[in-house]
């Protein structure tokens, strides 16, 4: 056993020293051959062209079908649309106050009034109620869908194989991918982003379908069995209602991703709704009218949000717990409404909000801003380039690069050079005779990197070190998907762009992961902490991801250091979160033993919780990983370069192959890091003896 | 006690566990080397060649240790497993045999089942849960509630009925689930280990609790536990399984006094000898011939009575006439015969 750990251990090393002298060999060839830092244009496949191919000839044979779905659904579509347009604004707040009401009680009643009253006073009624029809016809839809899917999954181990991966692959393939074939097949009008939406929205439903089914007590349905019930009443009766509290979670999530999707929608401009008054206000740099449609898109996630998680909650509390009955609560909001809607036809007021009442303080804002970075554009400008010149470039373009006179303030001469190898290399080997030779590697591959810098990495390097780093963290299997994902970059032609990509993806990434394990650490010892961080957590999450850009851009206008910071803004939640949770919740018996043997706080922090918590931190990072990724995308539109910005472009000029390729591109780094990070925290827990 | 016509007769069961459970069983083989030939292949015979009948009226209980197919054995019964092989007779009909419909009806009415952990629909209250097998059958609401409302009366949980599972103790989630199975009157009532989730003092209640409801009900009982004490205090038989056969069958008494090996014998070690050993026990100790003729103005004890309940008597009057359940004279037993019996038992 323990020879054959130290064949392994040895094996390991060899493998590591081998990526070593590879890469190296590659680096110090890279001006004798062209296709070593370049990946030659003649070996790539123009799968693209295929994809477009392939793609024209489905439209032209079957947009017939999809055609047909779409003007099925504009029915829907445009009723409900035309009856939230339609109803006095009154009547539909007081409607909306009457089910927020029962799904959350007085606090959630007041603050969807105080949401909806912001809609109408600032003018965005409309285009909320347009968002809001979208979301309507979308759930259902995705919800009806999702749970037939997660019912045939749950049924035919045959068909959850088939599945799974699928959901995978839905969940890490870009939002804006999602926009083009839906484009080419639907084609425009409002229907493209409802569909969008619900297909997006999809699996969060199938996944929380099938756990919720497969996670009913066997005795319950042992019982079902034995009370008598026949196959439909089992399914019905017993295992649909003990399943239904984790699927209304799965209809909240659902509802959340069907909203993010109908905001990114309006990218195609279609619908005159929120998101689109977003956006458009957002291009032409009107941040103080986007700001306020913000605002607008914020207060509908946190209302939908609240009321779904309301309900899904509702099924576990005691049903007698209220004192007022949800149907006599419905019964005065409904009466109330209808006074309303009968009011209106007398008072214009209520069946149209005058324009005089709105209070629009766009220019005020914008006064306000510009005289913000006036005042501090210095200050502002120092903290960017700060980041960039420090930690973006060298990361992106290496020291060797960035160091020049008007960055750092002087050149890099060769003494400089030599004294950074030599600190790096005895840093490498303090770290690997203080904890053994991984950290040394560790240690001797960041400085490479940072020292070149990993744009400017030769391709094959590259696909060595990551290759070998997927391998040996998760197995063969990992190695070798995460060999194909760049293979797969590498011969369509996108592999700069991935790298670029991944470079951005990976600064902010470290970034968000050691602020917001910080956070997380100190969120967990204190409770005073936590609280705060809590609800500043659940905004940023439900927050549709541009809206996160828009204060962010205000300050610092397009550019790559806005895109960092809004990656950062989003991916820092699960960072945080699992850190708190998992510091939060190690085996107590574990800490009363620490206690009891004279640790402080601060060993038992140190030396106890954290060890114990790794594999969930791990998770955490993993989370982080993909929010970035997902943010990724979103912050093209201020201005990234790579696979976000493709696929973008893709979008606009509605070009499918292009976008899928980028797209697939995107979901195999996701699916890699996914892969080895959750290998990672498998090893580690199965080493802790955690289950 | 085997009588021609039982309630449930179960012959020759077998449930093996494994990807080719049926494949042993194409060919006859004596037990022991099929039980080899399943081990080897590394399949799990979880039940193995199971037989014993059970009269109308009688507690059944089934001891055995953790794995030794307990579980299964009355999963088969009910037929929520389908065994390889074997018969089970419920007057006289297979169930095994039963087409999926019918088994829908015979769970209905004929079967009701306990389980260990309850099993309760968590989104239904007490009164929800009881009526749930009558809402099934389609009866009316009244019907349901009238019916489910009697049931909860008898189990001593008036007052909860709005209550939902999650709001209750174990042994009230338990009484939920005694009631439930009962609530359409089945002939035949399974427990799967009813009382081993439950804390010592509210298992002891439960227990009382159960013999009083089966004194008020007599229904067929197979009863599961693996606490032997329990299985004592309830059984009328009581088989003893191992590794998925039954070691031995019988009263509580013939267990204790003549345990078939080793294995039983361990079990009946602890048990306190005064509370299993009856008036009758004893006297199959005593030479018959002694005397023949009750004494006068000695007490009259019934034959099934136990040691620690006749002994206060017994110290008073020294001998004490012993009779069965019809009055017909069997024997005296004396303090004597009772010390020998116990020497004989401990010493054993
Ligand atoms: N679904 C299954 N698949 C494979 N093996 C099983 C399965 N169910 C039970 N077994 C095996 O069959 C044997 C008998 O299990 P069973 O549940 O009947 O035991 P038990 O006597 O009820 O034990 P306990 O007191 O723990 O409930 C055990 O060895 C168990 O591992
Ligand atoms: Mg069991």
């Amino acid at each position: 056993m323990n020879s054959l750990h130290q064949r392994k251990e040895r094996f390991s090393l060899f493998a590591w020293v081998a990526v070593a002298i590879f890469g190296s060999v590659f680096l110090f060839q890279r001006d004798l051959a062209d296709w070593v830092t370049q990946y030659p244009e003649a070996w790539t496949l123009p799968a693209a062209t295929w994809a477009n191919i392939g793609m024209d000839w489905f439209v032209d044979h079957f947009r017939w079908l999809f055609r047909a779905i779409s003007w099925l659904l504009t029915w829907p579509m445009d009723a409900i649309l035309g009856l939230l347009t339609w109803l006095p604004w009154p009547t539909t707040i007081s409607l909306f106050i009457g089910i927020a009401f029962v799904a959350g009680g007085w606090p959630l009643a007041l603050f969807t009034l105080f949401a909806l009253l912001y809609m109408v006073g600032i003018g965005y009624w409309t285009e909320s109620m347009r968002t809001l029809a979208l979301v309507a016809v979308s759930v259902p839809l995705s919800v009806l869908v999702g749970f037939g899917l997660g019912v045939s999954a749950w049924r035919s181990e045959r068909a959850n194989r088939l599945v799974q991966p699928l959901l995978d692959l839905m969940q890490t393939v870009p939002t804006f991918a999602y926009l083009i074939p839906i484009l080419l097949l639907f084609g425009f009008g409002p229907v493209v982003g409802m569909i969008a939406s619900a297909i997006y929205a999809c699996p969060p439903m199938v996944r929380s379908t099938v756990l919720g089914l497969q996670r009913v007590p066997e005795e319950t349905v042992e019982s079902g069995i034995m009370s008598g019930a026949s196959s439909g009443q089992l399914f019905w009766w017993v295992r649909f209602p003990s399943a239904l509290p984790t699927i209304l979670v799965g209809v909240n999530q659902s509802t959340m991703a069907a909203l993010s999707m109908v905001i990114i929608a309006a990218i195609i401009g279609s619908s005159a709704d929120i998101g689109w008054e977003v956006l458009s206000t957002m291009r032409r740099a009107n941040f103080g009218e986007s700001l306020l449609a913000g605002i607008v898109v914020a207060l509908i996630a946190m209302l939908l949000d609240r009321i779904t998680r309301g309900f899904a909650q509702d099924n576990q509390r005691s049903k007698r717990a209220f004192s007022l009955s949800p149907r006599l609560i419905l019964g005065i909001a409904g009466a109330t409404a209808l006074s309303f809607l009968l009011l209106s036809l007398s008072v214009t007021e209520l069946s149209e909000f005058p324009d005089q009442w709105v209070f629009y303080p766009a220019a005020q804002i914008n006064a306000a801003i510009l005289f913000f970075t006036v005042e501090f554009g210095a200050a502002l400008d120092q903290i960017k380039n700060g980041f960039l010149f420090f930690f973006l470039l060298p990361l992106r373009i290496g020291l060797e690069n960035t160091i020049r006179p008007f960055t750092w303030g002087f050149d890099l001469t060769l003494t400089m050079k030599i004294s950074y190898l030599i600190a790096c290399v005895s840093l490498s080997l303090l770290g690997g005779y203080r904890y053994g030779w991984r950290v040394a590697v560790a240690i001797g591959i960041a400085t490479v990197l940072l020292y070149f810098g990993i744009e400017r990495m030769p391709w094959p390097a590259m696909v060595a070190l990551l290759v070998t780093l997927a391998w040996q963290a998760g197995g063969t299997r990992v190695g070798l998907f995460t060999l194909a994902g760049l293979a797969f970059m590498l011969v369509t032609g996108v592999w700069s762009l991935g790298v670029r990509s991944l470079y951005l993806c990976f600064a902010a990434v470290l970034v968000s992961f050691i602020i917001g394990g910080s956070l997380g650490i100190w969120a967990s010892q204190s409770d005073r902490v936590s609280r705060l961080v809590r609800p500043i957590n659940d905004t940023l999450q439900t927050m549709p991801l541009f809206v996160l850009l828009i204060p962010i851009l205000m300050f610092f206008q397009v550019g790559e250091f806005t895109a960092f910071l809004a990656i950062i803004a989003y991916a820092i939640v699960p960072a945080i979160r699992y850190t708190e949770h998992g510091l939060r919740h190690v085996n107590n018996e574990v800490i009363e033993a620490a206690i009891a043997s004279g640790c402080t706080p601060l060993q038992i922090l140190w030396q106890v919780r954290l060890p114990l918590a790794i594999p969930e931190i791990m998770l955490g990072l993993n989370q982080t990983i993909m929010f970035g990724l997902a943010m990724l995308i979103i912050a093209a539109l201020v201005g990234t370069q790579g696979l976000g910005q493709a696929v973008y472009v893709a979008l606009g000029q509605a070009n499918f192959g292009e976008g899928l390729v980028a797209g697939l591109g995107i979901a195999f780094i996701a699916m890699s890091a996914d892969r080895i990070i959750q290998a990672v925290s498998a090893g580690k827990k199965r080493a802790l003896g955690i289950k | 006690m085997s009588s021609d016509n039982p309630k449930l007769r179960c012959r020759g069961l077998w449930k093996v566990y494994g990807p080719n459970a049926s494949h042993f069983f194409a060919q006859s083989h004596d037990k022991e080397s099929r039980i080899k030939t399943i081990r080897d292949s590394s399949h799990i015979p979880a039940v193995c060649d199971v037989s014993f009948d059970v009269p109308e009226g009688e507690i059944f209980v089934i001891m055995g240790l953790s794995g030794s197919g307990k579980s299964t054995v009355i999963r088969c019964l009910s037929r929520l497993i389908e065994p390889e092989s074997g018969t089970i007779l419920l007057d006289g009909e297979n169930l095994l045999e039963k087409s999926k419909d019918q088994m829908i009806e015979i769970r209905r009415r004929r079967v009701g089942m306990v389980f260990q952990h309850f099993g309760l629909l968590p989104h239904q209250t007490v009164l929800g849960n009881v009526a749930f097998p009558l809402k099934i059958q389609g009866l009316s609401i009244s019907e349901q509630t009238n019916r489910a409302q009697q049931m909860i009366d008898l189990v001593g949980l008036n007052g909860r009925e709005q209550s939902y599972p999650r709001e209750l103790s174990g042994g009230q989630q338990q009484r939920v689930g005694i009631a439930r199975s009962l609530a359409s009157d089945p002939e035949l009532w399974l427990l799967d280990e009813p009382f081993s989730a439950l804390d010592p003092l509210i298992r002891r209640q439960m227990q009382d609790e159960f013999l009083r409801l089966q004194k008020l009900l007599n229904k067929t009982i197979v009863f599961i536990t693996h606490d032997f004490l329990e299985a004592l205090r309830l059984a009328d038989r009581i088989a003893i399984m191992k590794d998925g056969a039954i070691v031995q069958i019988g009263t509580p008494a013939e267990l204790v006094s003549n345990p078939a090996n080793d294995y039983v014998a361990e079990f009946t070690r602890d048990v306190p000898k005064l509370k299993i050993l009856t008036a009758g026990a004893v006297l199959s100790e005593v030479n018959p011939q002694k005397i023949s003729a009750p004494l006068e103005g000695n007490p009259t004890i019934e034959n099934t009575t136990t040691i620690d309940q006749f002994l206060p008597i017994l110290i008073r009057s020294e001998t004490l006439n012993v009779a069965n359940n019809a009055g017909d004279y069997l024997g005296s037993i004396s303090v004597l015969d009772v010390l020998k019996k116990l020497a004989e038992e401990t010493i054993s």
